[in-house]
């Protein structure tokens, strides 16, 4: 199980998993908006979405858990 | 017959000469770039108006008379503009990841190295002290403080040094990105760097009170800038005058915004823009920023000589003061080494303190010029 951190804080932009997805490692989960950029988060291990901790529009900041896989 | 006689020398016609019209055509692409290539449409739009403006027959720039000169007057040659802008910046700006990390603001004085070895460059091509000082700011990438520095040393080249700023302002994503990786290895451009720490609400607002006593002491030329930028900082951060920040970083920019854009735009005459001089300024404006760059790259590695944390070296280049299109380039170019390297937050440490280099660059040439 390994939860995928946010690396940086800005604006949840798009999410690009479910709950019960399952993914391979570099696969984009989460793409975030931060200076008007958009920029992806990859998932960092093969594994499947158990929870997903964020909705779109959300504010997060650097090593909040965005996604938690197993 | 007569009458039809007298309109048309009330008409204007006489007074255009060819030059007119090829300010025309460079007014008319400019709008084309606004429009249809988003170039800092802010800017080049009113920019482009004002050039059109003053190269029809009018009375619009005449001294003492015409609207334009008044707008031009008060703004820019009483220097009250740039540092409004300022304010709006200040009030933009999230110092946080300075303060995190103050190493960053040795990499956002050392991209200022670009300004001085363009200012001995411009002193070689010929310019007289006073234009090599206001060209060589231009490779800080500031457009308000270059337009600062030319109202006070050497007004008949701020219109052009201010577009030169501003489009290598836009051009920040294509000039930058070959020189950063001449000068780093693949190697080096992976470097990922350790999180940021949280900053305090309480550090957040002695940054710029610090900040600005320490600057204005040694460089009080620096002061109007430097004045409104802190100011505009900690009425941000402060958290209790929110309309007051929201009004300078908003309505208050962007009043000041067209005053300034479409008067720096009317101080491009034909007789003034179409000189060979105005080629130099572009190609040294080149030069100061593909200098400025190298610099900022250049003092990181030399940093990493001495760090026990590498920082990565891109995030040097993002020392110059082009908020934030550096930093997000420095992000690019380091998440093509490394797509899981993100070295924005990073980045944005040199970039904003780029902004404070700048400044600090252009009051020194304030006090050894003025």
């Amino acid at each position: 199980m390994a939860n995928i951190e946010s690396p940086m804080s800005g604006k949840v932009w798009k999410i690009l998993v479910k709950v019960g997805d399952a993914i391979v490692e570099d696969d984009e989960v989460i793409i975030l908006e931060a200076l008007k950029m958009e920029n992806p988060i990859f998932a960092p291990e093969d594994g499947v979405i158990k929870e997903i901790n964020v909705k779109e529009g959300q504010q997060v900041t650097e090593g909040d858990v965005l996604v938690v896989l197993e | 017959m007569e009458l039809l006689q007298g309109m048309w020398t009330s008409m204007a016609f006489d007074n255009l000469y060819w030059g007119n019209l090829v300010m025309w055509a460079i007014a008319l692409t400019f709008v084309y770039l606004a429009i249809k290539k988003g170039f800092e449409p802010l800017l080049l739009l009113p920019i482009a108006f004002g050039i059109l403006l003053v190269n029809l027959p009018s009375e619009i720039m005449t001294p003492g008379e015409g609207l334009l000169w008044r707008f031009y007057h008060y703004g820019e040659e009483w220097a009250i503009i740039p540092p409004l802008i300022f304010l709006g910046i200040g009030a933009m700006t999230d110092f946080g990841p300075v303060i995190a990390n103050p190493k960053t603001l040795l990499l956002g004085a050392g991209a200022q190295g670009g300004v001085y070895v363009t200012f001995f460059g411009a002193l070689a091509l010929g310019f007289n002290i006073d234009q090599a000082a206001v060209i060589g700011i231009i490779g800080g990438a500031d457009g308000p403080t270059t337009i600062f520095l030319a109202s006070k040393l050497a007004p008949e080249m701020m219109g052009i040094c201010a577009v030169a700023a501003y489009s290598y302002m836009a051009l920040v994503p294509v000039i930058q990105p070959p020189v950063m990786k001449l000068l780093t290895t693949e190697a080096q451009r992976k470097i990922r760097m350790k999180s940021l720490r949280k900053v305090s609400k309480l550090e957040k607002i002695f940054f710029p009170i610090i900040t600005v006593i320490v600057i204005t002491l040694v460089v009080p030329d620096a002061a109007a800038l430097m004045g409104m930028f802190c100011f505009g900082n900690l009425m941000r951060e402060s958290g209790v005058v929110d309309r007051l920040s929201l009004t300078a970083q908003n309505e208050l920019m962007n009043i000041v915004t067209i005053f300034l854009g479409i008067s720096v735009g009317a101080t491009m005459p034909a007789e003034v823009f179409l000189t060979t001089k105005v080629i130099g300024v572009f190609i040294l404006g080149s030069v100061a920023f593909c200098c400025a760059t190298a610099c900022g790259i250049g003092l990181a590695h030399l940093m990493n000589l001495f760090l026990k944390e590498k920082i990565n070296p891109l995030i040097g280049a993002a020392g110059v003061s082009a908020v934030p299109m550096a930093a997000r380039v420095a992000h690019k170019v380091g998440s093509e080494a490394d797509k899981k390297n993100y070295l924005l937050m990073h980045a944005m440490g040199p970039n904003v303190a780029g902004v404070i280099g700048t400044a600090v660059a252009a009051g020194m040439f304030l006090s050894v010029l003025k």
